[in-house]
């Protein structure tokens, strides 16, 4: 077994209320890991809308997505947190009294005494794209990553979507299948144009098809696509040969592994929590910021940091049982200006 | 106000007041108007609130950013008088505006 990584806390989300969340265990003495499925630090902030503006920040009029995040880690710096993206949390297990040991998807073992769940709406999934009739063949050839190049060794390999990943692994498995067709509703990408300007040079050597139009619906039987229906640009139908379909459109949130957790949900969607401290039903186990739940509940930013103040109090009695905790101000506090480097 | 009417796939037609202003999509949300998602509450970042432009209005509305073109690919059944809601912004010239939700958002 692979060893594990110990801490102190492990957050399962590096969104604002994550990131936040470290400052407050940091300036209690407490050293934190986070994971995320994504490939950046932020979240939605990073994800959904690093351009867009945000004006209920408390103190800070105006800011962007990506501009609260960049911030966000400028201020918990000092303490040192270790990223691991692209990574989802599979599994909680209680292992002590408190120990959790952590898995992900990606076989990395944490062990820590704190799990903070702060995992917005759920983790980033590929998204399922709107054809009819598509989980019948979800696994077996409809594939939303790839995973292992080889598996689409002389097949034909139809490819739809218009950025990035569509593009990267047109070019990738152009090679390895025996026909590749590209489907895009439009001659516009939004991929790198170093991409497209290669994808269309593969077209111009007859290496790969590209075709305009969308997808309706796939035909197939036992799992096995045969064909995909495709509407022209024109109106017409017309079917594109296939024995794999990889859908490339974008993505979606998801609560995921979640609910295998053991911990108690509200509509199979939040996770609820006390106002005190913001541990869910699983002592040890707290969730802040918009995948909780409590009366009065509002999906603010402002309102994550603020639970994430209050769940370190209580996240500190479980790491640090023997120490007594008074409450200090930053402000004025030599100790905690010099955790911050500071003082 | 601007009356804006929201057709169903089904053929189910719904006109409310539309704010000067705001956008289609906040306009049908606020209205209840059914088939409209809004999933990323109205920052161009999904295509779940969808609609086809009755085409006598095209040309009033206007044609999609490159952004908003962008997120359409992302849109069910995506046709040349598609749009956004989130990004249509209401003017007082919007009056009569039709607009039909699609049979389903992506």
């Amino acid at each position: 077994m692979t060893e594990p990584i110990k801490t102190d806390v492990l957050i399962i989300g590096a969104g604002p209320c994550g990131l936040f969340a470290v400052f407050e265990l940091g300036l209690l003495d407490m050293k934190v890991h986070l994971v995320d499925i994504l490939d950046k630090i932020g979240g939605q902030c990073a994800e959904l809308y690093p351009e867009k503006p945000i004006y209920d920040i408390p103190g800070i009029p105006y800011c962007t997505g990506q501009g609260l995040v960049d911030d966000l880690m400028k201020q918990i710096k000092p303490f040192g947190p270790q990223f691991h993206l692209q990574e989802m949390v599979e599994t909680i297990e209680k292992i002590g009294d408190p120990l959790f040991r952590v898995t992900t998807d990606q076989g990395k073992v944490f062990e820590c005494k704190v799990v903070v769940i702060a995992a917005g709406g759920g983790s980033f999934q590929p998204k399922r794209p709107p054809i009819q009739g598509i989980e019948a063949y979800e696994g077996t050839s409809v594939f939303y990553a790839v995973r292992k190049m080889e598996q689409f060794r002389g097949q034909r390999v139809l490819i739809v979507g218009g950025g990035d990943s569509a593009l990267d692994w047109t070019l990738n498995l152009a090679p390895v299948a025996s026909r590749l067709t590209l489907l895009h509703r439009r001659d516009q990408f939004r991929a790198a144009p170093d991409s497209v300007n290669k994808m269309m040079a593969l077209v111009n050597e007859k290496k790969i098809d590209f075709v305009l139009g969308q997808v309706t619906s796939l035909d197939g039987a036992n799992g096995q696509v045969t064909k995909a229906i495709v509407k022209g640009n024109d109106g017409a139908s017309f079917d594109v040969a296939c024995d794999a379909v990889l859908p490339f459109f974008g993505l979606t949130m998801k609560l995921g592994p979640v609910s295998n957790w053991g911990i108690a949900l509200k509509d199979n969607e939040y996770i609820p929590v006390n106002t005190e401290n913001f541990e869910s039903s699983v002592p040890g186990i707290f969730a802040i910021g918009d995948i909780n739940w409590y009366p009065g509940k509002l999906k603010l930013i402002l309102s994550g940091f603020h639970e994430g103040a209050l769940m370190s109090q209580k996240a500190h009695r479980y790491v640090h049982p023997d120490k007594k905790l008074t409450f200090q101000y930053t402000t004025s506090s030599t100790s905690l200006q010099k955790k911050l480097g500071v003082a | 106000m601007p009356k804006i009417t929201f057709i169903d796939p089904d053929g189910t037609t719904r006109t409310v007041d539309g704010e000067l202003g705001s956008t289609v999509m906040e306009t049908a949300i606020k209205n209840n108007v059914p088939g409209i998602e809004a999933e990323c509450g109205g920052a161009c970042a999904c295509a779940t609130c969808h609609v086809y432009v009755d085409d006598a209005w095209r040309a009033t509305v206007g044609d999609p950013s490159p952004m908003e073109e962008d997120m359409l690919d992302f849109g069910y059944d995506v046709k040349p008088n598609s749009r956004l809601s989130c990004q249509i912004k209401v003017t007082a010239e919007f009056d009569g505006l039709i607009v039909r939700v699609p049979e389903r958002q992506a």
